[in-house]
């Protein structure tokens, strides 16, 4: 989910946003203070998504406007700017909820597992694949059908040209970072159901999902999907053996690695022309 | 004589530091069609991109109908009007012929139009433009660009690097665009009998400087080739 964010606004526009995984962690807490509002455990995950998707999207589209709209010509000042984002939100966090994570209870309806091929699934889990899969379809689909999908498509493969045919590429902008960021705190949600909330745990997903969209292919989905996929198991290996801090260096040489090797990633499209 | 379509008043303008156009003033009247010919190098590109708003001007203004449109952005312009066809070919190459056309309007009869004018795309609507020759992406350009329906139609070299059958296709379609007296047209041409053959009034650029202009048609051939030779 994190990564899907992140195949918008880094795929898509360019922009490093060291900051989206703390939109994770955002989408997170308005779990958990959803929880707090409606007790009623069953119901306020149904409203906790929607409502983390719009608080982490204007979160999202706050920090475009504020700070990066500034900045898109320099992808370093971005990344610099946005880890100092990052810490603010992570101390703000930290401030408001304590710097313990709470746990959010899960609807009775995602206790238990199920057997899929032989293996017991829990249905936490499932629940995850089944919603960045829902988000996927959505995404795609906006990308595809839309109107504004084109728009974004169209921004993303030549500005001046799109501005010129009369897109309104600041709109795309900002619309773009607020479903990146959205998407974010959706994935969010999914992350507080299996692991609480935390001021920090979005810095454990941004590597990884960096490494997913660099290895997917900028702006490619099902690049980005079989990546996913393929770090996660990936990932899952690696902490069998080592730490998972070791597992987290690893990661991060490997994005290295493939930025050095295979820059545009598993995944490129023909074209005819160099332009 | 009508009222000026697009006037570029006074205008210096260039890239950074680097000044480009010097002073300079043109004119199209509304319904007319105007030639910017010179050698490469002169500025005529660099004036387009300032009439559309691709690059800031350094001093003067832009007026397009009768609007001060200087420091507008360039889809505000569009909106108002202006057509761009850029030099290159310019397309989406990962969207299709299809999409292409649908980011300017999704109105299907209005598709079928511009079709009507550019046959040869038909039967390439769900190919991905970057795979279209580039005779077949300036077809797709010009027409992405008549689809929005501009009063004030700017093409920059559009038969530039295409292949002689497809610039007898295109030149016929833009001497059809300018005869039809309904827009404007600013164009850019290196082939100076094409262009005076379709405008009715031409600018001679040299160094950043309009330093030459009459009314256009074939008759000037002679007087243009002299500006240009100097």
């Amino acid at each position: 989910m994190a990564a899907l964010g992140l195949t918008l606004t880094f795929g898509q526009m360019g922009v490093i946003n060291m900051a989206n995984g703390e939109f994770l962690m955002v989408g997170a807490y308005v779990a958990y203070l959803t929880q707090q509002v409606i007790t009623a455990v069953d119901l306020s995950i149904v409203f906790a998504l929607p409502m983390a998707f719009v608080v982490a999207g204007l979160l999202g589209l706050l920090l475009e406007v504020s700070v990066i709209q500034w900045m898109y010509q320099r992808p370093l000042d971005t990344l610099l700017a946005t880890v100092g984002v990052s810490l603010v939100l992570q101390q703000l966090a930290q401030d408001v909820f304590g710097a313990q994570g709470d746990p959010v209870a899960a609807p009775g309806w995602l206790d238990g597992r199920i057997s899929v091929f032989g293996y017991e699934w829990p249905h936490r889990q499932l629940f995850t694949i089944v919603l960045a899969l829902v988000a996927l379809g959505a995404l795609n689909a906006v990308l595809k059908y839309s109107s504004f999908g084109r728009q974004i498509r169209a921004t993303v493969q030549n500005r001046q040209l799109a501005e010129t045919l009369g897109v309104s590429t600041r709109n795309v902008d900002r619309i773009t970072f607020f479903l990146g960021s959205g998407l974010a705190g959706v994935g969010g949600v999914a992350i507080a159901l299996i692991s609480g909330t935390n001021p920090t745990l979005g810095t454990a997903y941004i590597i990884p999902a960096f490494l997913v969209v660099v290895v997917g292919g900028v702006g490619q989905l099902k690049g980005t999907v079989l990546a996913a996929w393929a770090v996660g198991v990936a990932t899952a290996f690696l902490t069998d053996w080592i730490s998972g801090s070791m597992a987290q260096v690893i990661a991060f040489a490997l994005v290295v690695i493939f930025l050095t090797i295979r820059p545009q990633g598993l995944f490129t499209v023909r074209t005819r022309s160099l332009a | 004589m009508a009222e000026p379509m697009l006037e570029l008043v006074g205008v210096t303008a260039g890239y950074g530091r680097s000044t480009v156009l010097f002073d300079v003033d043109v004119s199209v009247p509304k319904g007319g069609a105007a030639a910017v010919m010179g050698h490469n190098g002169a500025g005529k590109t660099t004036l387009l991109r300032v009439a559309v708003g691709l690059i800031p001007v350094k001093s003067g203004t832009v007026l397009l109908d009768g609007e001060d449109v200087t420091k507008m952005r360039p889809n505000r312009r569009v909106r108002k009007g202006l057509g761009y066809v850029p030099q290159g070919q310019l397309c989406f190459p990962q969207m299709t012929t299809m999409e292409n056309l649908q980011l300017v309007s999704n109105v299907r009869s209005e598709i079928d139009e511009v079709l009507d004018t550019f046959p040869a795309l038909t039967g390439l609507l769900s190919r991905p433009a970057g795979l279209l020759s580039g005779g077949q992406r300036q077809q797709l350009a010009i027409a992405r660009t008549l689809l929005g329906k501009p009063r004030l139609l700017i093409l920059d070299e559009p038969t530039e690097g295409i292949q002689p059958n497809v610039v007898a296709e295109i030149e016929e379609v833009i001497v059809e665009l300018t005869a039809r007296g309904d827009f404007t047209v600013l164009l850019v041409e290196q082939h100076v009998g094409f262009a005076l053959r379709s405008t009715d009034q031409y600018y001679v650029m040299e160094s950043g400087r309009i330093t030459g202009s009459g009314a256009g048609g074939e008759n000037s051939l002679d007087e243009v080739r002299a500006a240009m030779a100097v």
